[in-house]
């Protein structure tokens, strides 16, 4: 079924900063998912800038859930449905930032790809836990610099690497597993359509800059996420049946920027110095070697 | 005002975040130039707050909820969008 694209589902009024990628993604994503939609959200900037009660920026039926089990709560949803044989052409969604999918619901979201749920779980990915002030998650890259991961003369920012989240989801041998981003919105719309029409359970791992944590221009979120692409800092690619082995690329950069052009952006990383960002961009261009991207310009 | 809380905090009036109008937090305004506009909709889908709605040929700002991001105006292919500083 093709839904009007131009109805909102995500209304405006939303308490996001101004230049929120959130906001973007949450709307493309419902504007592909359509009214028939159930949706459960947990702890996280989403749930505190679209829920303020007795406010709500939802079109759709929404839960709240808490912080680590947006995923269970909707594993609940899904089965209930199928009990009252209501889950013909209704899609369920489950919503979660980087801290509750990444740190804290990681438990409940393995348990519901587990289980086989039909239920499409989409990560919002901002890089730490921006709505209680910039905390350090372990979807933090090396190298940010947050308050609990301040940098200084003995600390270059947050020292571990991002965790591979959707390589992990993958690794259930769940149906459809994909990483977007919302500076490619047409390659995000198919990937959470085909999320969507997958039957079983499938894991989209969105990324969207945050103009406050990174402290870049609220102009430049877009900008920042296609830089992320356009280095490799961020690939995007999708694996049918977590088969992670043979997954497939989507955006493929012609030629990969160096990725001082995406960190020179962001004060997050201003403390870099000229060594820091050969190793990072060293760890890149091994990451980027192994999904078959372009040598660097 | 006080808040009626309902029973469970079920919510069934749904969209009523529409009801707080975000446009008072701008401090930049965007301003479209129709004539340079090629109804390309990029701004529109970008928007993170819904504040831009597609007419015939161009677009139109909702100004009660545009935040004044900008983004529009950086990623339009045409550069038909400025911002433009407010003032009171």
């Amino acid at each position: 079924m093709t839904q009007n694209e131009d109805i909102e589902l995500f209304a405006s009024g939303h308490r996001a900063c101004a230049g929120c990628g959130e906001g973007t993604a949450v709307r493309q994503i419902l504007k592909v998912a359509g009214p028939n939609t159930i949706a459960t959200i947990c702890t996280g900037c989403l749930e505190v800038v679209s829920t303020g009660y007795p406010e709500t920026a939802w079109e759709i039926p929404l839960i709240h859930a808490a912080f680590e089990n947006s995923a269970s709560v909707a594993s609940g949803v899904e089965v209930a449905l199928k009990e009252l044989g209501r889950k013909e052409g209704v899609n369920v969604l489950a919503f979660g930032g980087d801290g509750g999918t990444f740190d804290i619901g990681l438990q409940a979201l393995s348990g519901m790809l587990e289980r086989g749920h039909d239920i499409t779980y989409i990560c919002l990915d901002n890089e730490a836990y921006m709505n209680t002030g910039i905390q350090r998650c372990s979807s933090t890259p090396y190298g940010a610099s947050t308050t609990t991961s301040p940098s200084g003369k003995y600390s270059i920012g947050e020292s571990k690497q991002k965790k591979p989240i959707a390589a992990i989801c993958a690794a259930h041998g769940i149906p459809y597993t994909a990483t977007a981003n919302i500076a490619y919105i047409n390659d995000l719309k198919k990937k959470v359509k085909k999320a969507i029409e997958t039957e079983g359970p499938s894991f989209l791992h969105v990324f969207a800059p945050c103009p406050t944590g990174w402290r870049h221009g609220s102009d430049d979120t877009i900008e920042i996420g296609r830089l992320a692409v356009q280095t490799g800092v961020f690939v995007l690619w999708e694996a049918v049946d977590g088969d992670i082995c043979n997954l497939k690329v989507t955006v493929m950069p012609k030629k990969r920027k160096p990725v001082e052009e995406y960190l020179k952006r962001q004060k997050r990383f201003a403390h870099l110095t000229e060594e820091d960002i050969a190793k990072i961009q060293q760890e890149v261009d091994e990451k980027c070697d192994r999904y078959g991207l372009p040598k660097r310009e | 005002m006080t808040v009626k809380i309902t029973i469970g905090a079920i919510n069934k009036e749904h969209g009523s975040s529409k009801k707080y109008k975000t446009g008072g937090w701008r401090s930049v305004c965007p301003v479209v130039d129709l004539e340079k506009c090629i109804s390309c909709y990029k701004c529109y889908d970008y928007c993170p707050d819904a504040a831009i709605k597609k007419i015939e040929d161009g677009i139109e700002y909702d100004l009660d909820y545009c935040k004044g991001c900008g983004i529009c105006a950086a990623e339009c292919p045409v550069k038909a969008i400025v911002m433009v500083k407010e003032e009171k």
